[in-house]
């Protein structure tokens, strides 16, 4: 057969298909496309010029040479404005290759699909429980998109047009949000940070009116700092009307009240962290939760699997409930676009949560905070680099402002030496030569003391030139 | 007989918990001086979680859960799933093995290009592809999904006209259209205005003429439509279109039964989305991630998302340049998976292979029109709109004189055909066609499993007329009986999470 996995391509068992559809020529399927658009020739694509495709072994030769070629920093990398690298355990990525479930589609069909739809309730269930509030959707793209779609839900249930965004928001964030913003007339203003470079509850108070939608605000955030005043922000927030925004860690949580508790009224994560892996980038999974009110869960975008029983009242079963906020039924009224989601990786997160427990969370959290701590006393003592927020409470990130050199070729110069030491912060006009390093359970202490080191040596390279 | 196993499975996080997790955390003993710091601080600022209910499992449990759910679950690689439009087809195991063997599961997306050269290499030419394929001019691979690209394609129509300074504010879209479309547009702050279908199944001209003004941004249009039938008269739509300066989007998502046969950019659309989830192989993971692309011809490359791969003769990289832009839909640079894994499938497949996709995925569905006919079936399930016109990607049926009849809807055909081992087409969509059984064999589906599945849908039929109400009862050879859709969404029952006040009384079933 012609393609190797597709039986029909074969050209007996064409023919007698052919023969039961009465054509004696595939082109008479096609006889309702107008010649004139018809393509005349073989699509150019593939690797080899005469339109054959490769064999499985070639194709793997090439992955092969890719891999070999890749050059790795030799220690796991610092750097990280979105991503981080995070251990994947061992079952996730067996587990996720089950072919029932990665093969599968929606599960629009429950009963032959309620494993899926119980892994879909089981992650709603173990974020809902991490984030502190009781309803989170199956699922966004990624972080980001996660992110434009609570602010434009904030919008819908408020009918108001400002957002405001904390400056401790990554810039990477801000500009995916403008861009789901784009044309709808809404004006973002941001809220600087104070002192400790968390955002400054005193600021918001001024700036949370009668027209803001939303405040954003992102824990850590972009310069690692725990966000400790979430409580006094949902106030400010909810004396005007205004819904707040928390874009949260999942990691964090195992060590740090959940935003849900502290009066958040939309929760937001990146799921990466939950043994996604980094893939250059993704697919990850975007976190999406809201608080236990009509008001907010008919504006939730995405799908939402609900626990019942089966008409016979026997069994517990599980279904895709509250269907009508979705664009297969609402059309230009739904909530949003959003169909296929990030339904595997929620499920890979929901199994790294079952996998590690509440009590393994909370020590991974806490071992995190404590490397943070500890690159954070380490750079202290080295000259060139100024740790910002120095006494704030951290996680994973280490914001530090490069003296003498500039980000880009501290950057470039430790990469040469094998390490890739963390993110240029300031690229996109975020402070003065700011560089963030993130720290995870990946990283040794030697490892830790190995990036200390060859920073001293790019640095003090700079002196002696 | 086929029967779905069936575990008795509490929600996990049910489960009962053991005083510790088994869970190492790595070099955990190197900072345990810095902890007593950290816990301080927290409490100190009044920050430190008291709760978090989430079980202590052993691995094993943890693994015999979810391969227990695995086996209520139902996927391509235990039958076929045609859903209409969704384009389940096989993919290739050995996708998965190039992803691995490539070595991107540990590369950093900050990773400085020049070390990562390959990879950038292997994306570049995919976009090269992409193009090629679309007849477009460049291809943005950001987009995560195929609605992202719809909705990328609708903020570039929108800054398009933003820019040139003219207030359109209309969008048009079929009736038949995928829900994606108006809903991406009403996204963009663009105003739905739906284009009726005509008799032969296709854009009713008259109609689109008759609401063309200035207002007009743009249509969104699939080709092949939700019904399976070529819009026979594309070219004339899009010079109509064109004529009052109005843009014409392509959702990609039914290429498949086109591919390498005519291109959208032939075909005079300007912007045009790929489903690679859909077209090349892969996996829809139970509903995602899949991955995406949003291609553009002319002055409308200016406006993709950024970064756009580029090469300088000497290398590649991720060019942020074009004031133009609508700027980022995602974080990085996409869903590099499914980009990978859609590489090794062209790369598989080259270009003779991808038009034989397109060919054999049409044959199949003619196929099964053909076999429908031949088994006395046409009468209960029946096409509508032109019964003559070859179909592409996809058919649909409508099972309305079935209804009429004996009472018996879609869902319960879907119902039937679920208690058979089968997994249900697409029902009640497109909104045009009632009754409707929207289903998509795609290429990959082997002649003997289409002869099997016309053999289900004519039992359905047959037990229809025999004994509708038996037929109402079904599935029983599920995981699980009927589910209660009532009960599941009722105010008073809504069980989102063990947090409702249901979980618990659900929770005492599993005591029996």
């Amino acid at each position: 057969m012609e393609i190797p996995w597709a039986k029909n391509s074969d050209e007996a068992v064409k023919r007698r298909i052919m023969e039961e559809v009465g054509i004696a020529s595939i082109e008479e399927l096609f006889q309702d496309v107008p010649a004139e658009i018809r393509l005349k020739r073989t699509l150019r694509v593939g690797l080899s010029e005469d339109g054959e495709g490769v064999s499985e072994y070639e194709l793997l030769r090439l992955a092969k040479r890719v891999r070999e070629s890749i050059s790795n920093p030799r220690i796991p990398p610092f750097a990280g404005i979105e991503h981080c690298y995070h251990v994947v355990p061992s079952v996730i990525k067996e587990l996720i290759y089950r072919g029932e479930l990665y093969t599968a589609y929606t599960p629009y069909a429950f009963e032959i699909n309620q494993g899926l739809l119980q892994a879909l309730f089981e992650y709603q269930s173990l974020i809902a429980e991490l984030y502190g509030v009781e309803v989170v959707n199956a699922s966004m793209y990624d972080g980001s998109t996660a992110l434009a779609e609570a602010v434009r839900m904030a919008i819908r249930v408020t009918k108001r047009s400002k957002v405001l965004v904390s400056e401790g928001l990554s810039p990477l964030k801000l500009r995916v949000l403008e861009t789901w913003l784009y044309g709808l007339g809404i004006k973002i203003e941001r809220v600087g940070l104070d002192e400790r470079g968390a955002t400054s509850v005193e600021e918001a108070v001024k700036l949370v009116d009668r027209d803001t939608a939303a405040l954003v605000v992102e824990t850590p955030n972009v310069y690692g700092v725990i966000e400790h005043g979430v409580k006094a922000l949902a106030d400010a927030c909810h004396e005007k009307g205004a819904l707040l925004v928390v874009f949260a860690n999942p990691l964090l949580l195992g060590i740090v009240k959940p935003p849900g508790e502290l009066g958040a009224d939309i929760v937001v994560g990146e799921g990466q962290p939950l043994g996604l892996g980094l893939f250059y980038g993704g697919a990850t999974l975007g976190i999406l939760g809201t608080r236990r009110d009509l008001k907010l869960v008919r504006q939730l975008p995405g799908r939402l699997v609900g626990m019942t029983l089966t008409e016979d009242g026997v069994d517990v079963s599980y279904a895709l409930v509250l269907q009508t906020r979705e664009q297969h039924i609402r059309r230009e009224r739904a909530t949003s676009n959003i169909t296929t989601n990030s339904a595997l990786m929620a499920i890979a997160a929901a199994m790294y949560l079952s996998l590690i427990g509440g009590e393994g969370l909370k020590r991974l959290a806490l071992s995190i905070a404590s490397r943070t701590l500890y690159l954070k006393t380490r750079l202290s003592d080295l000259d060139g680099v100024e740790v910002l927020y120095r006494n704030s409470p951290s996680f994973l990130k280490v914001a530090t402002r490069v003296k003498g050199m500039s980000v880009e070729n501290v950057i470039r110069r430790a990469r040469e030496r094998g390490i890739l030491c963390g993110s240029n912060l300031s690229r996109y006009g975020y402070g003065d030569n700011v560089m963030v390093m993130c720290v995870t359970e990946a990283h040794s202490r030697s490892d830790i003391d190995e990036l200390v080191k060859v920073l001293g040596e790019v640095l003090s390279h700079v002196e002696a030139s | 007989m086929w029967r779905q196993a069936k575990w008795v499975e509490k929600p996990i996080i049910a489960y009962p918990s053991a005083s510790r997790s088994g869970f190492r955390v790595p070099f955990e003993n190197d900072f345990t001086e810095y902890e007593r710091q950290v816990v301080e601080m927290l409490k100190e600022l009044g920050m430190e979680r008291e709760e978090l209910g989430i079980p202590n499992i052993s691995e094993l449990e943890v693994v015999r859960h979810y391969v227990r759910l695995s086996h209520m679950s139902y996927g391509i690689d235990v039958g076929p799933t045609p859903l209409g439009s969704c384009t389940m087809k096989y993919n290739p195991k050995v996708c998965n093995e190039f992803l691995k063997e490539a070595g991107v599961e540990d590369v950093h997306p900050e990773e400085l290009e020049e070390y990562i050269q390959p990879l950038l290499e292997m994306l570049y030419r995919l976009e090269r592809w992409l193009a090629e394929i679309t007849g477009m001019d460049r291809c943005c691979l950001q987009v995560p999904a195929g609605a992202a690209g719809e909705l990328a394609g609708a903020l570039m129509i929108r800054k398009y006209f933003d820019d040139l300074g003219e207030a359109r504010d209309e969008m048009l879209v079929p009736d038949s259209a995928h829900g994606t479309n108006p809903a991406s547009a009403a996204m963009a702050g663009f105003k739905v205005v739906n284009i009726p279908t005509n008799d032969r199944g296709t854009v009713d001209l008259d109609a689109l003429k008759a609401v063309l003004s200035n207002r007009v941004a743009g249509m969104m249009l699939t080709n092949p439509n939700t019904l399976g039938l070529f819009e026979d008269e594309i070219l004339d739509i899009a010079k109509e279109l064109h004529s009052v300066g109005a843009l014409l989007y392509y959702d990609g998502a039914n290429l498949n039964g086109i591919m390498g046969i005519a291109r959208p950019g032939d075909m005079g659309f300007d912007i045009v989305h790929l489903n690679l989830h859909k077209t090349f192989a892969a996996p829809h993971g139970g509903g995602g991630p899949g991955g995406a692309a949003i291609c553009a011809k002319g002055k409308l490359v200016e406006y993709l998302p950024r970064p756009l791969l580029d090469f300088d003769g000497r290398r590649y990289f991720w060019n942020y340049s074009g004031s133009r832009s609508i700027g980022m839909m995602r974080v990085y640079y996409g869903n590099v998976p499914a980009l990978l894994r859609t590489f090794a499938y062209i790369a598989m497949l080259g270009g003779k292979g991808l038009r034989k996709v397109a060919e054999i995925a049409v044959l199949n569905t003619n196929y099964l029109v053909k076999k429908l006919e031949k088994v006395g079936l046409a009468d209960y399930l029946e096409l509508t709109h032109s019964k003559t016109k070859p179909r592409k990607h996809e058919v649909v049926l409508s099972a309305k004189k079935l209804k009429k009849a004996f009472g018996v809807t879609a869902d319960d055909v879907a119902k039937c055909l679920e208690d058979q081992g089968l997994h249900p087409p697409i029902t009640y969509f497109p909104l045009i066609v009632e009754e409707a059984l929207m289903i998509e064999l795609t290429e990959t589906e082997p002649i003997e499993y289409i002869d099997r599945y016309v053999e289900a849908l004519r039992r359905c039929i047959d037990l229809a007329k025999r004994d509708p109400t038996a037929m109402r009862k079904m599935p029983r050879n599920t995981s699980v009986g009927r589910v209660d859709v009532v009960r599941a969404n009722h105010p008073k029952h809504l069980v989102l999470s063990h947090k409702f006040e249901g979980f618990a009384e659900l929770l005492n079933k599993f005591r029996d």
